[in-house]
């Protein structure tokens, strides 16, 4: 990985005691870029996409350079030393277990006590002739910049949320515009928050086609295939037609659909889609009271709570309101559950002319 | 893109405030404004209770119940008992963010 581009920097601090630290490219090479996409898709791949924690150079830096601070999950890094490019500094890395900074702030991993321990360690103020840090600012939500001055000397910058935002900003004396300060969410950075979504989902409808294929199957003379086919197959169609509305279309399409609960947008987005299935394949099975009633019930439902999944991705949601949402969410799913399993359980018995 | 109406748990105590800014510095969606030299909350609705603002505010002016927002992370939370946590906990297969 990473070993590729590193080649050591003998620091001297003063004659005679000589420092070793790891210098890197600000160059991505093509196993950087090939890390940067199946970190998006395998989740142990992204698990164990780490460096190792410590201090970096970028080109040829000295006591004045600045030191920007960073996640040790790769692609946190990797970003960071490519917008670096042309800029002789330092990489502060600090230990977040490979989690990135925003969330490692969250958790307290990328935070105050491990800022202060690594600077400690590496006696960054022996190295250094200033007493500035930059911090990204999303890593706010794990520092304090006050505690951090307090307990070494260093008074910490916030800059910008975005890597490629930081020559400007160095640019400018260290300050930011409002535009720098935000988190963006555009269309793009929620498609490739979507095989997260879809992966999971996945999953869960592999239990559920077994299910239905054998509720549907099953006769008093065995488990027939083509009567789990004739009425599973709509079932399964339907059941993808849920993660695809509510792990793909509600995320990427987000904004566009109304209301603010991401519980309603994924059953907007659902029953949409789940129509549209049922009528352009007018299946004659389909024409049943019993079944089209469960189905018009259990897969908005479906999508929706797939949708409300996506609140963990989203940049905006707040606890409070995921909390609020899940409070009244959780029982309608589960009723609306129960509902769909009676009327499936009354066509059944109905077909096997027990009632 | 705004989350539901009236969810956060944010609170502003302005006599508390000695309007550094920091708060505006370190929030990612500009829930805080300086509107004549004074800092003010520009719209609540925008908050996403980060927390980043409470832990850097050094005269405790700012209150925010803090935690992730994320569905999964808050049903781990109700059915251990405990907060929300999206933590993986070592487990190399399970959703971590």
């Amino acid at each position: 990985m990473i070993d590729e581009n590193i080649n050591i920097l003998e620091l001297c601090k003063k004659p005679g005691q000589f420092e070793s630290v790891n210098r890197v490219s600000s160059e991505w090479s093509r196993s950087d870029y090939l890390g940067s996409i199946k970190c998006r898709i395998s989740n142990s791949f992204r698990m164990k996409y780490k460096i190792k924690p410590g201090l970096y150079a970028i080109g040829e830096p000295d006591g004045n350079s600045d030191v920007f601070v960073s996640a040790n999950y790769k692609l946190s890094f990797d970003i960071l030393r490519k917008a670096l490019n042309g800029l002789s500094s330092w990489i502060l890395v600090l230990d977040t277990k490979g989690i990135n900074v925003w969330c490692a702030a969250g958790k307290g991993t990328f935070g105050t006590e491990e800022l202060v321990k690594r600077a400690k360690e590496i006696k960054l103020n022996g190295i250094l002739n200033h007493r500035r840090i930059i911090v990204p600012q999303l890593g706010a939500v794990g520092v304090n910049a006050d505690a951090v001055f307090k307990q070494t000397g260093f008074k910490v910058y916030f800059g910008p949320v975005y890597a490629k935002d930081i020559k400007t900003y160095l640019n400018a004396g260290r300050r930011k515009t409002p535009e720098m300060r935000k988190v963006k969410f555009s269309m793009l950075d929620r498609l490739v928050l979507t095989p997260r979504e879809i992966i999971p989902a996945l999953s869960k409808f592999f239990i559920f086609a077994v299910i239905a294929l054998l509720f549907f199957g099953i006769q008093p003379t065995g488990i027939l295939f083509k009567s789990a086919w004739v009425c599973g197959g709509p079932f399964l169609l339907l059941g993808l037609t849920s993660v695809i509305a509510g792990s793909f279309i509600t995320p990427v399409i987000l904004p566009f659909i109304p209301f603010r609960s991401f519980a309603l947008k994924g059953w907007i987005a659902g029953i949409l889609l789940a129509m549209l299935v049922i009528f352009s394949f007018n299946l004659p099975e389909q024409k049943n009271f019993l079944i089209f009633s469960a189905e018009i019930i259990f897969f908005p439902m479906a999508s929706s709570y797939l949708a409300l999944q996506f609140t963990g991705s989203a940049t905006f949601t707040n606890m409070s309101g995921v909390k609020k949402e899940l409070k009244i969410a959780l029982p309608v799913y589960l009723i609306s559950t129960v509902i769909s399993i009676i009327l499936l359980v009354i066509y059944k018995l109905h077909k096997l002319a027990v009632i | 893109m705004k989350y539901l109406k009236n969810s956060t748990s944010l609170n502003f105590i302005s006599e508390k405030c000695t309007n550094c800014i920091l708060c505006i510095d370190v929030c990612p969606h500009g829930v805080f404004q300086l509107k004549n030299k004074k800092v003010g909350v520009a719209d609540k609705d925008l908050c996403m209770e980060c927390g980043a603002c409470t832990l850097n505010c050094k005269y405790g002016a700012i209150i925010v119940n803090s935690g992730v927002g994320c569905a999964s992370a808050i049903i781990n939370g109700m059915l251990t008992g405990g907060a929300p946590s999206c933590d993986c906990g070592g487990s190399s297969s399970a959703e971590c963010c």
